[in-house]
């Protein structure tokens, strides 16, 4: 969404590369969003990370593409190799009813990354609009949108996750997604109303607005592009936090519900059985934990990058 | 999002010559603060007309800037409120113009210029977008012919290799070269009247006079109306006609630009010339006005420039002076020339 928007003010006709600076200065490419990608193609921890997501969506989009059994057809789960250790054509062994974890893992992938980007896209977007909102308006609109967002803001995500979802009934990726949009939105509102207020008193948009711009076009072309960068970071980094918070409501049995695959809810199965069998929980945890980190990674990596006083 | 803007009148007005292009009555602007009203301007009154260059004289706080932007209408309302006052452009009252009617007044008839080009220039906007944004919130233009309009600008205000540096970012640019840029976007849509609000302060001095020098040539050449606000008479010299010398949010003098040189009529303005370091005092102490700018929340009774005045009398503590005609010792004209203080006679002649 991000870059659409930055990218904007390079006219599609015109070559991006610069042309060689007429004063003989040493040349510096634009903008503190080329800057940041520059700076960011050097470092070996945005590789290393990007990699690793790069491989987790691929595992997320097609799994078929990595197992040959499907964990929803039948004869899939057999009870007599309940919790049998990895033999070969079974690296991660079966769990306690006998279903092969090297393919729920490799299936669960789905249901962790569409609540992570479901609910940093919902928490980004509800937050940004509200925040950017508040911060425009000023006044006692701002106070009063910033008391409610207070209220969700004071609600720990597994206190208030476990709350809501004994509230909601039905708990699928959805449900869930929704919920951590629920509670996580006013940490992206918070950042994005302090950017705007911070950008709105700013010389230019004084100077845009006594060149004749109109509002919408203040707030949308002036201020918003300056406030996209704390977001975008924050934003990286929840989409691990969510991944987490996911696992954690499926692991306490609020989240996502059997049929449906989740590493959360594969923990919370195996953790009976680890002294025996750690291998049931040590494959799903390690899954979680490689994605949680990658995005926590990048999320680090991207905000070395593009703030400027890290330099 | 595309926002469809109505274009500008197509006809340029000639100036008439008894409706003056701008002309300030009475206006009066103060701000709601915790602390009680600050009383920025108090009763401002000036004309500038095509091709003229008014000089606004004023230290910080003196409601120079205050006034300029109550005219571009960017003043943010509250917590500033203009009590009273006219603002007539083109015998016109802008106060009472709707808002969207006055968007499109700004930038296409009458453009700002701000100090510091820098903070003024959106950092993650190119040049090029930001100067074609001129054509295509005023004329409606495409993002290719804006920015073909936005090299031809860059071209006007003599940027070298203005074609190759229009996708450039502001802070790829020098100090001159981007108060160069905040001029050309003022004069994007050649506007009635131009006002620079401290246009050269954030620059060293050799670049202050080439700019100085484009916005003169630029005005001559569009036969534009300047209001020049600064606080270094310096500056104003070589390119104003008249000035006005504002304190405490009033005008206390009004003279053509070489007689408030050579005689001014207010002990304030006095002040301000001799406070100008000269090559024949090297080693003498230099002279300050003595005491502070007054407090706006609380402005002294009187004169509000009594308590820092060599010349304060009882009267001053008192009586408010009005912006009176001033004249020769003998009774003689002095076209232009005005001065608000009760002992103008012995300022000016004494």
């Amino acid at each position: 969404m991000s870059e659409q928007i930055i990218e904007r003010p390079v006219p599609a006709d015109g070559p991006t590369a610069k042309a060689p600076e007429p004063d003989g200065k040493p040349e510096r490419v634009a903008s503190l969003w080329r800057d940041g990608w520059r700076d960011l193609r050097k470092r070996p921890m945005f590789l290393i990370s990007g990699f690793v997501i790069l491989c987790l969506l691929v595992l997320a989009i097609a799994p078929g593409l990595f197992t040959a059994r499907s964990p929803f057809s039948d004869g899939f789960c057999d009870l007599q190799h309940s919790m049998d250790g990895p033999t070969s054509g079974h690296l991660f062994g079966y769990d306690v009813q006998g279903c092969d974890i090297y393919t729920r893992t490799v299936w669960g992938t789905r249901n962790s990354i569409i609540v992570g980007v479901v609910s940093t896209i919902l928490t980004t977007a509800l937050g940004g609009v509200i925040g950017m909102l508040a911060g425009l308006w000023g006044g006692w609109a701002d106070s009063v949108i910033s008391r409610v967002s207070e209220i969700f803001y004071a609600l720990p995500i597994l206190i208030g996750g476990l709350l809501i979802m004994s509230m909601v009934g039905s708990s699928n990726v959805w449900t869930v997604s929704f919920v951590l949009s629920i509670l996580g939105w006013p940490q992206v509102y918070r950042i994005m109303r302090g950017e705007v207020i911070g950008n709105k008193y700013n010389d230019y948009v004084a100077a845009a607005r006594a060149l004749g711009a109109s509002p919408m076009r203040i707030a949308f072309r002036h201020i918003l592009p300056n406030t996209l960068a704390p977001i975008v970071v924050v934003s990286t980094m929840n989409l691990g936090v969510y991944i987490a918070a996911e696992a954690s409501l499926s692991y306490l049995g609020i989240g996502v519900q059997s049929p449906a695959i989740s590493w959360g809810l594969m923990i919370s199965d195996a953790q009976d059985r680890w002294l025996t069998s750690p291998h049931a929980l040590l494959f799903p945890a390690g899954a979680l934990s490689l994605t949680v980190l990658a995005f926590i990674m990048l999320g680090d990596v991207v905000r070395d990058a593009f703030d400027p006083k890290l330099r | 999002m595309t926002i469809i803007e109505d274009a500008v009148p197509a006809t340029r007005h000639t100036d008439d010559e008894r409706t003056p292009l701008l002309e300030v009555r009475d206006l009066h602007v103060e701000f709601h603060t915790r602390e009680g009203v600050a009383k920025a301007v108090n009763g401002v009154n000036y004309t500038v007309r095509a091709g003229e260059t008014l000089a606004v004289l004023g230290e910080s706080g003196s409601g120079k800037s205050v006034t300029a932007q109550a005219i571009m209408g960017i003043l943010d309302m509250p917590p500033a409120r203009i009590p009273k006052g006219e603002i007539l452009f083109r015998g016109q009252d802008m106060l009472k113009m709707s808002g969207e009617e006055r968007r499109k007044l700004r930038g296409a008839r009458i453009a700002m210029i701000f100090q510091d080009a820098l903070s003024s220039l959106n950092p993650v906007l190119t040049v090029g977008y930001q100067l074609g944004e001129m054509f295509r919130v005023h004329l409606g233009m495409s993002r290719k012919e804006a920015k073909a309009k936005a090299i031809e600008l860059m071209d006007r205000v003599k940027i070298p290799a203005a074609a190759a540096r229009v996708n450039d970012y502001p802070h790829q640019f020098s100090g001159g070269m981007r108060q160069r840029i905040m001029i050309a976007m003022a004069l994007a849509l050649e506007p009635d009247l131009i006002i620079a609000d401290e246009p050269t302060t954030a620059l060293d001095v050799t670049v202050q006079a080439q700019v100085m020098d484009l916005l003169a040539e630029l005005q001559r050449e569009f036969n534009m109306g300047l209001i020049l606000i600064t606080h270094d008479l310096g500056v104003v010299a070589d390119v104003a006609d008249k000035i006005a010398v504002m304190y405490a949010g009033r005008i206390v003098e009004q003279a053509p630009v070489h007689e408030l040189y050579k005689r001014p009529a207010h002990p304030y303005t006095r002040g301000l010339l001799d406070s100008i370091p000269r090559l024949d005092q090297k080693g003498q102490e230099l002279y300050a006005i003595k005491g502070l700018p007054p407090n706006l929340l609380r402005i002294p009774t009187g004169c509000a420039f009594n308590p820092r005045c060599p010349k304060a009398q009882d009267i001053c503590r008192e009586q408010v002076p009005d912006l009176m005609p001033v004249t020769e010792r003998d009774g003689g004209e002095l076209p232009g020339r005005a001065s608000a203080c009760h002992f103008w006679k012995e300022t000016i002649h004494g």
